[in-house]
């Protein structure tokens, strides 16, 4: 089946979570290989969401996790065994 | 690591319940990452989000008698978290709260993505550039609250969509289509910005800006 771009839009996340079934993959695999707006809307999804993953763009503060754990060791102390 | 495991996880429970407190320690060390960007997501404010955190760990500790093991450990301190960090708002007395619960998913807007006709890599290596980190996190702060979350523990955190449904209280069908506003309203804000962060390349565009 020929699909156009809004289909398209509408199912980006799920393509690149391969959450798609094989007959709309390949529908869109087909509108991909000519349309180089989908194509670009996709690489630049993608592409987005693998940097948001890193972990260098949500890092913990400095310090937290020693801070927590000192916390949490005061709190265990007081608690009864 | 032990607790993610589980069966480790529940033996490690049943000995910290039945006395080795220390325990507790490896116990929350996997999940603080989770709970420290669920708190962010609802808190935007990483102090906030940091003391938060720290009084969920007390809860969990002081609740563990109450886990049941019917969900995994990490989405029930997930979803302690998220108590906690909307129990803050309240207290707050502030909107954010109400936005955060009160956005349907049949909430129509403009999902259109932004029109580009080729897209050259952002590479991994180029978040060495301070400004690339921070212009994604401002991307993600502004998300509508609902979808904040949502991005924040599936594409952040890497939760898979049940664990992310069930931390949060919504169906699995309202993850994916919230995942996939969010990363649509991400495409479209931060496609052209993140033109600059992509390698020229060689003998194109030297002078260009």
């Amino acid at each position: 089946m020929r699909i156009d771009c809004k289909h398209v839009w509408q199912h980006i996340s799920a393509y690149i979570d391969s959450e798609v079934d094989a007959e709309l993959r390949a529908d869109i695999d087909r509108h991909l290989e000519t349309c180089e707006i989908c194509s670009a809307v996709l690489d630049s999804t993608r592409n987005i969401v693998v940097l948001i993953a890193d972990d260098r763009v949500f890092e913990l503060p400095a310090g937290f996790s020693q801070r927590l754990h000192a916390r949490l060791d005061k709190e265990l102390q007081l608690a009864e065994p | 690591m032990a607790a993610t495991n589980p069966e480790l996880e529940a033996e490690c429970i049943r000995r910290i319940l039945a006395g080795e407190k220390h325990l507790f320690h490896d116990l929350i060390r996997p999940c603080e990452r989770g709970v420290y960007l669920m708190l962010l997501g609802i808190l935007r404010n990483e102090a906030e989000a940091e003391d938060a955190a720290q009084d969920t760990a007390i809860k969990v500790f002081q609740n563990l008698h109450s886990f049941r093991g019917d969900s995994q450990f990490r989405t029930w301190v997930l979803s302690i978290a998220r108590n906690e960090g909307l129990g803050r708002l309240r207290k707050q007395g502030s909107r954010r709260e109400d936005s955060l619960e009160a956005d349907t998913d049949e909430q129509t807007g403009d999902y259109t993505p932004a029109i580009l006709t080729s897209w050259r890599e952002v590479p991994s290596e180029a978040l060495e550039r301070k400004e690339l980190g921070a212009l994604l996190r401002t991307a993600i702060d502004e998300l509508p609250p609902i979808y904040r979350n949502v991005v924040l523990l599936r594409d952040i955190e890497e939760m898979d969509v049940r664990e992310t449904a069930t931390a949060i209280g919504i169906s699995e069908g309202a993850v994916k289509v919230r995942l996939h506003r969010a990363r649509a309203l991400l495409q479209k804000h931060l496609a052209p910005l993140l033109r600059g962060f992509a390698p020229e390349r060689k003998g194109l565009f030297r002078w260009g800006k």
